[in-house]
């Protein structure tokens, strides 16, 4: 069962992916992300993560695609042109994905000669936001009091830098 | 064992794997700012994807024998530190292009040569 769920969500998850890369539409790239990141939360409710596939639905698919969503229709980007893919850069892409091919062979033999001994485990990983907020709350609450000061930080950035005149 | 029905780390691994790829490709590829930030947000993405899947697929019988939870779910906690100050850097990347465009007008990195040599 968690195989099928696996397959489903990781097939989604490449060919939004696929969209995101190949789509000429801004907002219909940024809908894909916004799809990709949906499908990232399954996989992380796959893996037993139920605090970060719900965080991960809350911040990405929530926050971050509306902030990307504003962006694109604030600055009012067009559909862009045909002839913007240049083949240099068309073969730079490819060589980056060459490289990666080689390291998912590697990776895959590890699979078919049943190398990879970690399988999942028994039921009792499942991890809610209790264990999670325990822990951050006890251990790392130095790094979370750090988190905030870094957003109440970067809240005045951006209201700074959206100021019309930058001295 | 059939690779297709028992899902490993390496699964995990390579569908991350993809993810950055795809992400890098599509930082390559484009030349509007927007996009390039989007590729750069699924990288990003994959990393956290693989340390997820590494924070699952521990060894058990080392899971038994330190049996503290705060070491095995160092990484949950790392990602949420990761999805936090994602956001942070996604609002100011933002709002660092709406500065862009308003200084120049164009979204396009082939337009911004100043600094070519």
């Amino acid at each position: 069962m968690e195989a099928l769920f696996f397959w489903i969500f990781a097939v989604g998850l490449i060919g939004f992916g696929l969209a995101v890369v190949l789509s000429r539409n801004p907002v219909g790239a940024a809908l894909s992300l916004a799809a990709t990141f949906v499908f990232q939360a399954a996989l992380y409710f796959t893996l037993g993560a139920y605090f970060l596939g719900t965080v991960q639905v809350i911040v990405y698919a929530g926050a971050v695609m509306v902030l990307f969503l504003f962006i694109i229709m604030l600055l009012d980007i067009k559909v862009e042109a045909h002839s913007s893919i240049s083949v240099g850069r068309f073969l730079v892409a490819g060589g980056a994905m060459l490289l990666f091919a080689a390291i998912f062979v590697r990776v895959l033999r590890g699979v078919f000669n049943g190398q990879s001994v970690l399988l999942w485990t028994d039921d009792s990983w499942a991890v809610g936001a209790g264990k999670v907020g325990q822990i951050l709350f006890e251990q790392y609450y130095v790094p979370f009091l750090a988190t905030a000061v870094l957003l109440l930080v970067a809240t005045i950035g951006v209201v700074i830098l959206s100021k019309k005149d930058i001295k | 064992m059939n690779p297709f029905t028992e899902i490993t780390l390496n699964h995990y691994l390579v569908l991350s794997g993809g993810l950055f790829a795809l992400g890098l490709a599509g930082v390559f590829m484009r030349r509007c700012i927007l996009f390039i930030y989007m590729g750069l947000e699924m990288m990003l993405n994959a990393a956290v994807l693989a340390i997820v899947a590494f924070s699952r697929f521990q060894p058990h019988e080392m899971y038994a024998s330190f049996a503290q939870p705060e070491q095995m779910l160092a990484g949950h906690v790392m990602v949420f530190f990761i999805i936090t100050v994602a956001a942070a850097e996604v609002a100011v990347g933002l709002a660092l292009i709406v500065a862009l465009y308003r200084l120049r007008q164009t979204t396009n990195v082939s337009d911004l040569n100043n600094l070519k040599f």
